[in-house]
């Protein structure tokens, strides 16, 4: 930039009477107020509105914190949502050995044909076609005993299957059931059945949930560590300081920050699975939203926790990862941590991404309300691990 | 009248070790531009700091304006403008933004927007601080101290890094502030700057005040007012072209002699004395005069001939 000395001697006869406006004659200028007229005055709070208004600005014009913070969990969300959905089981395709009698088995095959398709080819194909999966059960008939009971004009049966392909073990099931009723077995236990697949029991409800309350531990750890850390690297903290800035107003802004954030980050992820995958959300949206601010709180302190002391981005990034590591992996974001040996169980439901996710699961998949006994004590173990963080980190937390 | 700054015999030492300050007294006056000089790692920073208030020191007392750290930080807050060393500010944020969100921390700040003119940053309002030079950046973190509307600008190495025509357009900028009755406080590796801008100056050195005064006491105590350098040349390789430079410091007139590279620095009080008596003493050696030349003495020869150093060098 070349300024030209002619305009700096210009611009220095305006600006001299603005300094000198605020030069004091004697004595502190606080008491000498007719020295300040018409300078501005700040009040209480204006300190922070500023410092959550530059956050804000600054998370905004971050391509990167709209992507992490908005979109991945998203694309998560929609690829899961797919590679998991809900099929009905499929149909079992049988193949009945081109033998006597076959045409008396198909007969009774044809009773229930949404149970099973079944056709008759020869044995040879059939054996084949079970080898390369066109089939999933071979079904030959063979000669009957003479003694055996029941309708003679029909064969005696055996069975082709593989113990080990799920669906061949379910078609066997299934093909000996409808034969053996066609045949006039009688149940002696009745029996009916009702088929249940409605959201809210399904992957992708288990799933948003915990996806809700990962993001939230991610962008409350990146969000607060991360941002102080780099602040205290680039001596900003220490710039900070050096004025008369409310130490607390600081934080308080920081925190608020996430809130702030909290609610379309909560609501874009929970809009996306009622829009595409038509979830339900039985419990108030009053309550998500208070378990929101819980949860961005909980992790606001672990965050504030982890960045206390650490001087360089990298050695927080590590400190972010180790912790958040077993909670991606124990609290129950993609698969249920019942999977885990009952002894490590207290463990994992003490951890606070559990207690959240625990929380957010029953809030929104089955409306407990947030008093309830079991929620209540979900809350509990997130407003312990806040409070613990907070007083730590506030008393470690170093600002230069 | 209470002096704006006054400490006395501060001390600072790191991890029960390392000395940085070693009993550090110092009256700064309201309304002056004092300097603090030295070279690298001689305890500028740890000074300033402990002045701002951002460091403890290990024992010694510090009063600005006749109070104290302890007992009256939020007011003296408000009083002092600081800009730091290598503070990296929000590079995402606009000047304005920037600049406004530091005067909302004080009680009555200038207008951001007079300031900004003030310091020639009023056509980058609306630029990313990122998007700055260097010489803009360094005049956006002064006027973030100046829009606090300080009694006393701190400035710690304000042009380091800076091309001449943003080192000018700062110093005109602390002038206007001294001109308006504010106390400046500074830390530089430039003595142009410090003769330029300061009305006294202190030289630090392993913690220590070394010499105190205002540049031109400075130079006519230290420096020998005149310096006169030259080389020679004995004709013959034995003797070595540095050698001894004791018959130089033994010429009438000679307050030092120093040798740098096979030239010879003398400080001379009086050179019309001192010139004569050389040539004689060289012809009456057999050596022959390669160069020589008079110059006024300057901080930098105060300083070489107190610290050994040369101010920009690496400690």
């Amino acid at each position: 930039m070349s300024t030209p000395p002619k305009t700096v001697r210009a611009r220095s006869a305006t600006s001299e009477k603005s300094l000198n406006v605020a030069a004091p004659e004697s004595g502190p200028r606080e008491e000498n107020p007719w020295l300040r007229a018409g300078a501005n005055r700040n009040g209480r709070w204006s300190g922070y509105t500023h410092l959550l208004a530059a956050r804000l600005r600054e998370m905004q014009r971050e391509p990167e914190v709209i992507f992490w913070v908005f979109l991945f969990p998203l694309l998560l969300a929609f690829g899961l949502g797919i590679a998991f959905r809900s099929r009905p089981a499929s149909i079992p395709n049988v193949a009945i050995a081109a033998e006597p009698g076959a045409d008396a088995l198909l007969q009774l095959a044809q009773r229930s044909p949404q149970s099973l398709h079944a056709r008759i080819v020869p044995e040879a194909e059939a054996l084949d076609g079970f080898r390369l999966g066109r089939y999933d059960l071979v079904v030959i008939p063979t000669e009957r005993p003479k003694n055996a009971p029941g309708d003679n004009t029909l064969p005696q049966i055996e069975y082709r299957y593989d113990p080990a392909r799920p669906e061949s073990v379910l078609a066997r099931a299934q093909t000996d059931d409808v034969l053996q009723a066609a045949a006039g077995r009688a149940n002696p236990l009745p029996a009916a059945a009702q088929a249940s697949s409605e959201p809210g029991a399904r992957y992708i409800d288990f799933l948003i949930p915990g996806l809700l309350g990962m993001n939230l531990m991610n962008s409350g750890m990146w969000g607060v560590g991360f941002a102080l850390v780099d602040y205290r690297q680039r001596k900003l903290l220490k710039r900070y300081v050096a004025t008369p800035m409310r130490r607390g107003d600081f934080l308080l802004a920081l925190m608020t920050s996430r809130l702030v954030l909290m609610i379309p980050e909560l609501g874009l992820l929970l809009a996306f699975g009622i829009v595409v995958f038509h979830m339900r959300v039985a419990g108030s949206w009053l309550a998500i939203v208070l378990l929101g601010v819980l949860g961005a709180a909980t992790f606001a302190g672990l965050g504030l926790l982890t960045a206390s002391r650490a001087q360089k981005i990298e050695s927080v990034s590590g400190l972010i990862n180790l912790v958040m590591m077993p909670m991606w992996i124990f609290s129950g974001v993609f698969f249920s941590y019942e999977r885990f040996p009952a002894v490590v169980q207290p463990l994992i439901r003490a951890l606070p991404l559990t207690a959240l996710n625990d929380a957010l699961r029953a809030t929104i998949l089955q409306g407990a309300p947030l008093l309830a006994h079991a929620q209540a004590g979900r809350l509990l173990v997130m407003l312990a691990w806040a409070a613990l963080s907070f007083i730590l980190a506030l008393s470690w937390f170093r600002w230069t | 009248m209470t002096a704006a700054i006054e400490c006395r015999s501060l001390r600072k030492t790191y991890d029960a070790k390392v000395e940085a300050l070693r009993g550090l007294d110092l009256e700064i006056r309201e309304g002056e531009c004092f300097g603090l000089l030295g070279p690298n790692g001689a305890g500028k920073t740890t000074a300033i700091e402990i002045l701002e208030g951002l460091l403890q020191p290990t024992s010694g007392e510090v009063r600005i304006f006749g109070r104290g750290w302890h007992t009256d930080s939020q007011q003296l807050r408000q009083w002092l403008g600081i800009s730091l060393q290598e503070t990296r500010l929000t590079e995402k944020l606009t000047v304005r933004e920037t600049i406004e969100l530091f005067a909302s921390f004080y009680r009555q700040p200038l207008s951001s927007a007079e300031v900004l003119a003030e310091l020639g940053l009023a056509e980058k309002a609306d630029a990313w601080v990122g998007k700055l030079s260097g010489g803009q950046r360094q005049r956006l973190a002064v006027a973030t101290a100046l829009v606090a509307n300080p009694r006393i600008l701190f400035l710690d190495e304000p042009t380091t890094g800076l091309d001449p025509q943003s080192r000018r357009q700062l110093w005109e900028i602390v002038g206007q502030f001294q001109r308006g009755g504010g106390t400046v406080l500074l830390t530089t590796h430039y003595m142009d700057e410090a003769e330029r801008l300061c009305d006294r100056l202190a030289i630090i050195d392993y913690g220590q005040i070394i010499a105190q005064g205002t540049p031109a006491d400075l130079i006519q105590r230290l420096g020998g007012q005149n310096v006169v350098e030259f080389s020679v040349s004995f004709g013959h390789a034995s003797a070595s072209p540095n050698g001894d430079l004791e018959p130089w410091r033994a010429l009438p007139g000679v307050e030092d002699a120093r040798s740098d590279n096979g030239l010879i620095s003398l400080s001379v009080r009086q050179p019309h004395v001192t010139i004569p008596a050389l040539l004689e003493a060289v012809s009456g050696r057999g050596a022959r005069l390669l160069h020589l030349t008079t110059r006024q003495a300057s901080l930098e020869d105060v300083f070489v001939r107190l610290t050994g150093r040369h101010l920009r060098e690496e400690a």
